[in-house]
């Protein structure tokens, strides 16, 4: 049975690798195209690991799947839209390079506080009191959370999509040669590694860190250790909201729009993404999310099918890691607790 | 100092502990022992407030402890080196015995306990980089213990800390627990090696199916026919 599954993996790579090779490579793109297409992909990967950094997160301690996760962004996107109006209304944009960077900051700052707030108050409503309830429960209050969170926006604010006004600052792009990046790109992607620096930083070094490692594999050894269990879930639940907020205003200025159901795609891409590293592992949601967005912006024109058809890649490799390696590239061993 | 008094704890329908009261005076080493099943571990969850006793009370300081959350009662000074050791495989020795002090903030203070660990346990200055999932068993009981001693408790609940290992470490270990009682820490001992936790306890408890059957000065219980019968051999 197992060597089946490996045959059958080898026989789809081999399938994709002569598609490349037959189709992809013989339409003959100019190499300019290809690290346009890379560096895309980058920007791209680097907004789903701070979105899928919240799935992995929130699964290593309550080993559940957060649904309602992308929705979360995408109230920390409205936030942020918000956000942005009131520095226009004041004429902070039209100021000075200072106010104007001072001005996107706050967004990214209001975005990521709309999702903590959005995110506590879900894990207080709707998943405390289903804690200790078999694992198929809290998976089918988060979906109800999902579509809470979007019909709630849909009623409030309507299906009219809200446009984020980007300063002329940043508006433009870098230019060498036929290789053209967005500074929004850029601006993304020094942003998502930033946080993910910080997270890091906070998980590895800090005492709240520890104590969510420690509660990560143990939860009554854990407060044998006098750690506050809920305390550090409600932790965790910030940690995860507040990059995915910063997500949502970012893919805002990406996208330019934000509406109700804008969580829902970059939701599934960033869970497919964590599943891809490996769920449960920060470093493997970092490198999955690369991966995806990798593979998202470079499989198209490598596979030789039309752009719009890049959502199907991306599930594809859902499915396909599913099948031949559910516990991830960078899968940890599961321990018996999670076996 | 610590009192339990008519304590019944149920897992589900299973009624585990049926009516146990006992007493822990300061600076003893108080033992509970027993066969499997016999509640000694439930009675150490029961204090430490992992599970919640459906009658009866725990008084610490003659203050009821029983109603307090798990991360509480470690705060009032009783700290647990818990069935299976329980160390954080994925965090390294270091942060295991840092995670012992997770509820202090003097850093010098835990700096000079994380030396007296060490020295009671010289193995472990050596893997504390090392995970604590790749020790071996008798390291990680021996981390167990200084995890628990980490913050320091004014009573320690050890669980079987003679588990699996082999005699010449089990007397270590019995050595290293005397000598912490020695240096202030009271002592409630679960064990299933009644001999050896006997001939280190000043009293002792003997459980049997969730009731307390036989009380006493460790020597006269070491002495008694009944547990010379059902627990030592004969």
């Amino acid at each position: 049975m197992r060597w089946l599954v490996r045959l059958l993996g080898v026989v789809v790579l081999l399938l994709l690798a002569w598609r490349v090779a037959a189709v992809g490579l013989a339409e003959g793109y100019p190499a300019s195209f290809w690290i346009s297409q890379t560096l895309n992909g980058l920007v791209l990967g680097g907004v789903y690991a701070l979105i899928a950094l919240g799935y992995t997160l929130v699964y290593g301690i309550l080993l559940m799947i957060n649904f309602a996760h992308g929705d979360v962004m995408m109230i920390g996107g409205f936030t942020g839209f918000f956000a942005l109006q009131l520095w226009i209304g004041v004429g902070w944009l039209d100021g000075s390079a200072l106010w104007v960077v001072l001005a996107l900051v706050l967004t990214v700052v209001a975005g990521m506080l709309g999702s903590v707030l959005a995110g506590i108050t879900l894990e207080r409503v709707a998943y405390r009191p289903l804690r200790g309830a078999p694992r198929l429960v809290p998976l089918i209050s988060a979906i109800g959370a999902s579509l809470f969170l979007q019909y709630s926006v849909l009623l409030i604010f309507g299906v009219t999509p809200r446009a984020y006004t980007r300063p002329a600052l940043i508006e433009g792009g870098f230019r060498a040669g036929d290789v053209f990046v967005p500074y929004t790109g850029i601006i993304i992607f020094i942003v998502s590694l930033v946080l993910m620096l910080a997270l890091y930083l906070i998980v590895q070094r800090s005492k709240l860190g520890r104590a969510m490692r420690a509660v990560a594999e143990d939860k009554s050894t854990a407060a044998l250790m006098g750690i506050n269990v809920d305390q550090v879930i409600v932790f965790t639940f910030i940690l995860g909201s507040a990059l995915a907020g910063a997500g949502g205003v970012l893919l805002g200025f990406h996208n330019t729009v934000v509406k109700f159901n804008s969580g829902f795609i970059p939701g599934l891409k960033a869970f497919t993404a964590a599943v891809l590293g490996g769920i449960g592992n920060i470093p493997g949601a970092m490198v999955g999310a690369l991966l995806l967005g990798l593979i998202e912006a470079l499989g198209p024109s490598a596979l030789g099918i039309p752009t719009e058809y890049k959502d199907i890649i991306a599930f594809s490799v859902l499915v396909l890691i599913l099948i031949f390696r559910p516990s991830g590239l960078l899968g940890e061993v599961l321990s018996e607790k999670k076996a | 100092m610590l009192v339990l008094e008519q304590i019944h704890t149920y897992y589900d329908r299973i009624h585990a502990l049926k009516g146990v009261s006992l007493t822990v005076r300061q600076g003893e080493i108080v033992t509970l022992i027993g066969s499997n099943g016999a509640g000694k571990s439930t009675t150490l969850r029961a204090i430490s407030g992992l599970i919640k006793p459906r009658l009866g009370r725990i008084l610490l300081d003659g203050q009821p402890i029983d109603p307090l959350p798990a991360h509480a009662v470690m705060r009032l000074g009783i700290s647990q080196s818990p069935e299976g050791r329980r160390i954080f495989a994925r965090l390294t020795v270091e942060e295991n015995l840092e995670l012992g002090a997770f509820t202090r903030n003097d850093k010098p203070a835990i700096r000079a306990d994380l030396e007296r660990v060490l020295a009671l346990f010289p193995r472990l200055r050596e893997r504390l980089r090392q995970r604590g999932g790749t020790l071996s068993g008798g390291e990680q009981q021996m981390l167990a213990i200084g995890r628990a001693l980490m913050s320091r408790p004014r009573l320690l609940l050890l669980d079987e800390p003679s588990m699996g290992l082999a005699p010449l470490l089990v007397e270590q270990i019995f050595r290293i627990v005397r000598s912490i009682n020695e240096q202030g820490t009271t002592i409630l001992l679960v064990e299933q090696n009644a001999h050896a936790a006997l001939s280190i306890a000043h009293r002792a408890y003997v459980l049997e199916t969730g009731t307390v059957v036989l009380e006493g000065p460790a020597s006269e219980v070491l002495a008694s026919s009944q547990v010379r019968e059902a627990y030592l051999g004969g």
